[in-house]
């Protein structure tokens, strides 16, 4: 006789693997794209041709075979331009999260792990950030300062920590007490070394996690930013500007801003796909 | 020669509220054992700590006297304590399985001492690994060098901790409570080996336990803390046979021997709990549970010679208390 209560779990689990599974298909098969993709497709994301402006993508009628994915308002290759956006929005993803993943973690396992004052200072740079609204700094420093990548990569940077500060700490506070830290201690470590090697290491797991949610953040803050022309400046061809470019012609030919959202959504979603399946794995989580 | 470690009048206390520890003094002689005895909350632990300088945040220590083979440890700062950690005093933890880091594999812990100590080289390091492993009784030590916490039994892990402890030849080793969290038959061996390994290498121990069976097994010398004093000190044998101080033979009392303690007769117990003590309480601590009190034991108790070696912190003479009930394992 099949046992239900052992049946559930071992289900619950494969959907989990199958889940991570896909969600790491997702975004090797992007991150390929994004690094090899330009090399393998004879079409400059850069170059128009205003003879060939909105051809549409394959499968619809009056396609033609040389653009896989049509072209966009100015005749430019649209798989191209796809290719080269996957390029910037990982980019971005993945330059955030390190200046993020920095900052969040050096304060947040300060805080948590000297405690007192040290920690009031923490929990208040957290609030401050808190109190932040990302969206509209992100406005006021790139109308201030002009629209770049570097610029967007700072912003965000600067800005989406909050999250690594909060887990960061609350991890350390957990970690510092175990009795392999106090045996650091009585090995001779210094605070440097019981910092980095025993109480990192240990709390990287959950780092990760976070790492993952905050790079799809990241991700959609900046094609929102770009929609709204304060992204990266054109015509670098990030998602979020290709589908404000396409947004009007999205009656006549909604293929325009259908491809880079989709594109978009699979990314986003191949991403918290491997965030999820890393929680499961390593187990930082169990009960959400 | 002095003693390895001299503790003299060690005080604790944590927020200026808790008096955690008041006034222990003792002693551990080089390559013997000294145990510190008491039940939870006595300040056995904080004692170790405060040796080591590790107290957690909010621990004040003060003593008249910390020496380590002769050099005061008070003085010292956290740069030069660290390095008598883990060098001249090792320490291990009551729990294996959260005392090693399940981040790195069980040689990279070991060499990473000896490599901060000694400046050895990793070769070196896990070299000496090996041969401690074996010496710890770790078969197989090449496969368990790369082998991570996590694959590694509980008794095993302890092995590895005291052979960690080992690496760079300590002369005290600090052991709180290092047998509690294993299941008796690993506790023998382990005991065993301590005994074994300070035969072998001269190593002074201070033991932690709140076991008197650990206590008799290896104590030369036995120290009875109770609610942060050290309430009696004598050679191990002559504790438990003559023991002077009601709180001890309320100890011995609650351990049941084979053979002695008949089926139906209860075992003896000592009502009550360890009381908080705030700083400026006076007189014996042991009063409101001992049946022996009287008026006169709310002022300061001065400590009582049985002889030369022996002495505890009682209004009792030597031998007053009496040894009949020991025998007949009465509860006191």
């Amino acid at each position: 006789m099949s046992n239900p209560v052992v049946v559930l779990p071992a289900a619950a689990a494969r959907i989990g693997t199958l889940g991570f599974a896909a969600g790491v298909i997702i975004v090797s098969v992007i991150a390929a794209a994004a690094i090899f993709g330009n090399a393998l497709i004879s079409h400059d994301p850069f170059v128009q041709d205003l003879g060939k402006r909105l051809v549409p993508p394959f499968w619809m009628e009056g396609n033609r075979p040389e653009h896989l994915l049509g072209t966009d308002q100015l005749g430019r290759d649209y798989l191209a331009r796809l290719v080269y956006g996957a390029r910037i929005s990982l980019m971005i993803g993945i330059l955030t999260v390190i200046t993020s993943g920095l900052i969040g973690t050096t304060l947040g396992v300060i805080g948590g792990y000297f405690g007192g004052r040290v920690d009031d200072c923490v929990l208040f740079a957290i609030t401050c950030r808190l109190s932040i609204p990302v969206v509209l700094v992100a406005l006021a420093v790139v109308g201030l300062m002009g629209s770049s990548l570097t610029l967007v990569v700072l912003t965000l940077g600067l800005l989406l920590w909050d999250r690594f500060a909060v887990v960061a700490r609350s991890t350390t506070m957990q970690v510092r007490s175990l009795d392999y830290v106090s045996a650091a201690w009585c090995a001779g470590a210094s605070t440097f070394h019981v910092l980095t090697r025993e109480i990192l290491p240990n709390i990287a797991s959950h780092l990760a996690v976070v790492g993952t949610l905050e790079m799809a953040l990241a991700i959609l803050l900046e094609a929102a930013l770009s929609f709204l022309g304060l992204g990266v400046p054109p015509p670098l061809p990030s998602w979020g500007l290709m589908i404000a470019e396409g947004k009007d012609y999205m009656f006549f030919s909604a293929w325009v801003i259908m491809i880079p959202g989709a594109a978009l959504f699979t990314l986003i979603l191949g991403i918290n796909l491997v965030g999820d399946g890393l929680r499961n794995l390593l187990g930082t989580e169990k009960s959400r | 020669m002095s003693a390895l470690l001299e503790v003299e009048d060690l005080e604790v206390s944590f927020g200026g509220r808790t008096a955690a520890v008041r006034g222990a003094s003792f002693k551990v002689e080089r390559g013997q054992t000294h145990c510190i005895v008491g039940e939870s909350g006595c300040g056995k632990s904080v004692t170790a700590l405060a040796i080591m300088n590790l107290l957690a945040k909010g621990g004040k220590r003060t003593a008249k006297r910390i020496a380590l083979g002769g050099q005061d440890l008070q003085p010292l700062s956290d740069r030069e304590m660290s390095k008598i950690r883990g060098n001249k005093m090792a320490m291990i933890f009551q729990e294996p399985m959260t005392s090693l880091n399940p981040a790195y594999t069980v040689g990279s812990q070991m060499s990473e001492v000896m490599r901060r100590h000694k400046g050895s080289t990793r070769t070196q390091a896990l070299d000496r690994a090996v041969e401690l492993m074996t010496r710890v009784g770790i078969t197989a030590p090449d496969l368990r060098l790369g082998q991570f916490p996590h694959q590694l039994s509980g008794g095993l892990r302890q092995r590895v901790m005291i052979a960690m402890a080992l690496m760079c030849d300590p002369e005290l080793l600090v052991a709180d409570e290092p047998t509690t969290a294993l299941d008796v038959t690993v506790q023998a061996q382990i005991l065993r080996l301590l005994a074994g390994i300070q035969r072998e290498m001269g190593l002074a121990i201070l033991l932690i336990t709140h076991d008197l069976g650990v206590v008799a097994r290896i104590a030369d010398q036995v120290s009875v803390m109770y609610a942060g004093e050290v309430v009696e000190r004598a050679p191990a044998a002559e504790l438990f046979s003559v023991p002077q101080h009601p709180y001890t033979r309320g100890l011995l009392n609650c351990v049941p021997i084979p053979g002695k303690v008949r089926r139906d007769q209860p075992l003896g117990s000592i009502p009550g709990v360890v009381p908080t003590i705030q700083p400026g309480f006076t007189g014996c601590a042991f009063r409101s549970r001992c049946s022996y009190a009287e008026a006169s034991c709310a002022s300061s108790i001065t400590r009582r010679k049985a002889t030369q070696t022996h002495d505890y912190l009682c209004r009792l003479a030597p031998g007053e208390l009496g040894n009949s009930d020991l025998a007949e394992r009465q509860p006191a």
